[in-house]
């Protein structure tokens, strides 16, 4: 039982984080019509910034704006040198011009910082595993990543909501075209909406930091996952966001903690074995392939 | 960095017109992507044998051709063809995953020229695949994780967790360890592209083993162990580790979490022979704080092996060159070292342990000998 | 556009047509004069590329369907070559019935059959869906396929299958560069007539129709699913006879041919030599080819340089180097673009 809660807690953590992607690559997607496959490499540029600001400080804590503004500035940088000019172009180029991008990213930390990993600790007062419940040991950096993620969701709902951007947002979502038609300075809310995403996904790089490695490449690893979960969430939608990054993460934590075990009450433990985590590698992509199968355009299609 | 011609040995060439064209030696790496720290190594440690002699190797003017097969087979192999067919290179090396060498080693010696592996050794390779141009100065894939499994074995631990992800590669290493550990092991099976190992230390916590036994190469190996000693389990349950767990690269970015790990090695920075303190100064003489892994001491090894055989012979006379380089007759920086049947290395095994250095800095020192003049299990199957 | 200018383009069509059959035939002749035999198997890899790019084109260009999983048929492709080896030197047969086999005019039918069953299936189920999601979906399936191999422990996992000996064909000796090249540019050239004639059938205009105005086609009668599905079977087939091609080229076959980068660089070649048009993916393949190898050769830091020469090419020209090279040329016999 215990083992459960402490799973169901890691597929949180775990689901937070994908969210913390998802939410503006699902705004970019469903707002700007733009396939952006360099988000994975914002998630890396936080990172390292991020990093090496707490290696220069030597203040994890300082390391969080440094990351969030560098992420910032470089997601508007790419705004208005690439992303704008692929606004009125297909998908295809789109997919061209951000697979560029990654290219250049992933060179330019090799040139200019090397290609050995980055090193990054955990703040000293989160090292130690607190007891939830008894016999629960939990890492409390990780409870501080599901808690800095539902805040942020929580505040994104907030200014999706309750404000005037939000209200753009949520017409841009629906309808790209009549916002535009309404006079809307198009161009800002463009603008505002990536850098947005460029800062959420350099938290959740940073975040990550000192649970992964820091190291070029990395943000491809989370970016396929991302797609998946804009896309089982329906393509604009920062609640189909929440609730696929969740259920992503909690069905993949799953999976993968206690298929085998289950699948070998069935046959020999090594098949069992191998068969569980082969499902397992294949449940977030098996999933999705199911819930498109029943609802093509995600669980909460933003219109249009 | 096409032609890495070294100007000492571009001076010899000019200031003597009609002398022997310099050796020419194709290195094919990885220099790309999150593994792209390994080629590096590799490059550099070859560069450093090659230093010692002044840019040439047993006496001989060397040409160093490096390019970069971003982990891609294909790549790999049409950097091969035109070493071999277009600038006539009898001799490459470089190589870092068995899966690019499974493209390019067959072609490379079916055209006559030798491929000598700094690193990857797949078995497939090593058995009934195995050629007489071909040779393998690290070790092969199994005995990495067998000497791991023996010294868990000599620990006194009776029952194992043991990691590793689902491919080839993890499977072998938990075969490996298997192998000579002999106790009762639970298996868990990861992701290669896995970065978050909450749900694992949970099982592990479960289990309640003696000992874990854990092969992450790279990336997700950092993850492993910074979530290891996150989940407080560093204390509890000791581990366990094979050499490329605990690379100096690895150490450094994980930091204290690594203090107090075990595992086995066939080298480390700190052995007590003149080949390898040569090797460790002339290291830090050039490149200073950047971490030091194996994989450029393997290297290095390959540069000191080949600089044995051309002060023999050359590459262009095969039968000499291939009868210079079975002999091994080279110090080697792991001291004790000979080529198997199937010119796989027959080696001595150390335990090694994590403690923090002079710098502050993790790294590892070696301790007692766990196997001695070790080949690996796939020689027998080699017929030559 | 004036028939007169229509008759000289297809008379110039003719005459490039003309030109580049001589020229691949004399390939391995320039290449022996130049003194660069890898340039013979760098335009072997091209010519086997491309073949896939133009597949991926069939659905991408002509039925706008895109897909990111096409790794998926050009690996199972290649698989099919290496497991077929695999049983035939170890004389036992594939999951009990089916014998090994090294025949050249085997395993490459079995290939295009196997592929082309994968792409019903996969097909049938992702074009139930469109836009962003087809591309999802195509490449979650690739991925489901790209994990069965890797944990495939029997046939290498990870490493890969090493097909020691080119396939057998008609006795020929396939060890031999040249003979192998000349094999490979016969299917090259079978394959090209076969999508030239596909493409100009009723089958291909209605295709294109389709991609122009789906609810139009359904109007007239053509059901788009079916006539979608069709062209996603061919063009896996095609993707599956390059993997096949390349196993037999490389002697090898691993999970990397099935890894979705590997999706991703057929689209990229698609894209760069201009989506949609019959040449373009071929141009396209020989650039991204060609500045691999090119820009690896002189510097580590390749990747940056083909990154910004992609970039260049997808905000510099609207339809690819296909487009531009047409642009070129219209300004070279008009005097204006």
């Amino acid at each position: 039982m215990i083992l459960i809660l402490e799973q169901l807690l890691n597929g949180l953590q775990y689901g937070v984080m994908l969210f913390l992607m998802a939410a503006g690559l699902t705004l970019i997607f469903g707002i700007m019509g733009v396939i952006n496959l360099a988000h994975g490499s914002l998630f890396m540029v936080g990172a390292y910034a991020g990093t090496l600001a707490a290696a220069e400080t030597g203040s994890f804590w300082l390391g969080i704006p440094v990351a969030l503004i560098t992420a910032a500035v470089v997601g508007f940088a790419i705004e208005a040198l690439v992303i704008r000019r692929l606004y009125a172009r297909d998908h295809l180029d789109q997919v061209l011009a951000t697979f560029a991008l990654i290219l250049l990213f992933n060179q330019a930390i090799t040139w200019g910082i090397g290609r050995q990993p980055v090193f990054i600790a955990i703040p000293e007062t989160l090292s130690a595993p607190v007891e939830l419940l008894p016999g629960l040991f939990y890492p409390p950096y990780r409870l501080v990543i599901i808690a800095a993620g539902l805040l942020v969701a929580y505040g994104l709902y907030l200014l999706i909501n309750r404000t005037r951007i939000g209200m753009l947002v949520r017409a841009g979502a629906t309808n790209r075209d009549m916002v535009r038609a309404l006079g809307v300075d198009i161009r800002l809310l463009y603008t505002i909406v990536f850098g947005l995403g460029a800062l959420l996904a350099g938290f959740a790089g940073y975040m990550s930091g000192p649970i992964s490695a820091v190291q070029v490449g990395m943000g491809e690893q989370i970016l396929l996952a991302t797609f998946v979960v804009v896309v089982v969430g329906g393509v604009g939608s920062i609640k189909g966001a929440f609730v696929a990054g969740i259920l992503l993460g909690v069905v993949d934590t799953m999976l993968r903690a206690f298929l085998p075990g289950i699948l070998r009450g069935m046959m020999p433990a090594d098949q069992a074995d191998a068969l569980g985590i082969g499902i397992a590698s294949m449940g977030i992509y098996l999933l999705m392939a199911l819930v498109l199968l029943v609802r093509p355009k995600g669980l909460f299609a933003a219109g249009g | 960095m096409k032609k890495l011609l070294t100007a000492a040995s571009f001076l010899a060439l000019t200031a003597l017109p009609g002398w022997a064209d310099p050796v020419k030696i194709g290195m094919i790496t990885t220099l790309s992507g999150p593994a792209g720290y390994i080629g590096e190594q590799i490059r550099d440690g070859f560069q450093l044998a090659m230093d010692r002699e002044g840019g040439k190797l047993g006496g001989k003017d060397i040409e160093l051709v490096v390019e970069d097969d971003a982990l891609n087979p294909g790549n790999g192999r049409q950097i091969a063809e035109k070493f071999v067919n277009d600038m006539d290179i009898k001799l490459l090396t470089g190589i870092v995953f068995s899966n690019v060498a499974g493209a390019v080693v067959p072609d490379v010696v079916d055209n006559g020229a030798f491929y000598l592996s700094p690193n990857a050794a797949p078995s497939g390779l090593a058995g009934k695949g195995c050629n007489e141009n071909y040779f393998t100065i690290a070790w092969q894939n199994d005995s990495l994780h067998q000497a791991t499994g023996a010294a868990a074995k000599a620990l006194g631990y009776k029952k194992a967790v043991a990691l590793a992800p689902n491919y080839q590669a993890g499977k072998d290493a938990i075969a490996g360890f298997k192998r000579m550990f002999e106790g009762e092991v639970e298996e868990i099976y990861t992701q290669l592209d896995q970065t978050d190992f909450a749900s694992e230390m949970a099982r592990i916590r479960a289990a309640n083993p003696e000992v874990v036994f854990q092969f992450h190469p790279g990336g997700i190996g950092i993850a492993f162990l910074k979530q290891y000693q996150q989940a407080g389990l560093l204390g509890a349950i000791p581990m366990v580790l094979s050499e490329p767990s605990i690379d100096g690269v690895i150490l450094n970015a994980v930091g204290d979490a690594a203090i107090g790990l075990k595992g086995t090695s066939h080298w480390a920075p700190d052995f007590d022979n003149e080949a390898s303190k040569e090797f460790v100064a002339a290291w830090k003489g050039k490149f200073g704080d950047r971490p030091l892994t194996y994989y450029a001491q393997q290297s290095y090894d390959t540069g000191l092996l080949i600089a044995s055989a051309l002060a023999k012979a050359n590459p262009e006379d095969a039968d000499a060159f291939r009868t210079a380089l079975r002999a091994a007759d080279f110090k080697s920086t792991r001291g004790n070292f000979s080529f198997g049947p199937n010119q796989h290395p027959v080696q001595d095994w150390y335990a090694v342990e994590v403690v923090k250095g002079a710098d502050g800095k993790p790294t590892t020192v070696s301790k007692e000998k766990i196997i001695e003049n070790y080949g690996d299990i796939y020689a027998a199957d080699c017929k030559m | 556009m004036s028939t007169q200018s229509q008759e000289f383009k297809s008379l110039g069509l003719k005459v490039a047509v003309a030109l580049a059959i001589v020229v691949l035939l004399a390939v391995p002749f320039i290449t022996d004069i130049v003194g660069g035999n890898s340039a013979l198997s760098l335009i072997t890899r091209i010519l086997i590329y491309s073949i896939a790019a133009a597949s991926l084109n069939f659905v991408l260009g002509y039925g706008g369907m895109i897909s990111l999983g096409h790794a998926a048929f050009f690996g199972i492709g290649g698989y099919v070559v290496g497991l077929l080896f695999v049983h035939y030197t170890d004389e036992t047969p594939l999951m009990g019935v089916i014998p090994g086999t090294n025949q050249l005019l085997i395993t490459i039918p079995a290939a295009i059959a196997v592929s082309g069953l994968l792409a019903l299936i996969i097909g049938a189920l992702s074009l139930r869906t469109g836009g962003v999601q087809f591309i999802m979906i195509t490449l979650a399936f690739a991925q489901m396929i790209f994990f069965f191999f890797v944990s495939l422990k029997a046939y290498g996992g990870e490493d890969g299958i090493i097909v020691r000996r080119t396939n057998e064909f008609l006795g020929l000796n396939m060890r031999d560069r040249l003979t192998l090249y000349y094999v490979i540019l016969g299917f090259w050239a079978v394959f090209m007539l076969a999508l030239w004639r596909l493409i100009r059938s009723s089958f291909g205009t209605v295709l294109r129709g389709m991609k122009q105005n789906e609810r139009r086609m359904a109007a007239l009668g053509f059901a788009p699913y079916r006539y979608k599905l069709y062209a996603f079977v061919l063009s896996g087939m095609g993707c599956g006879l390059a993997g096949a091609l390349m196993a037999n080229f490389l002697r090898f076959a691993s999970p990397d041919m099935l890894h979705w980068t590997k999706s991703a660089a057929l689209m990229t070649m698609v894209i760069l030599g201009g989506v949609g048009s019959f040449f373009g993916p071929l141009l396209g393949t020989a650039a991204y080819l060609v500045l691999e190898t090119e820009l690896a050769a002189l510097t580590e830091y390749w990747q940056f340089w083909l990154g910004l020469i992609l970039m260049a090419v997808v905000l510099g020209t609207r339809g690819g180097l296909n487009a531009l090279i047409a642009r070129g040329v219209a300004l070279i016999f008009r005097g204006r673009a």
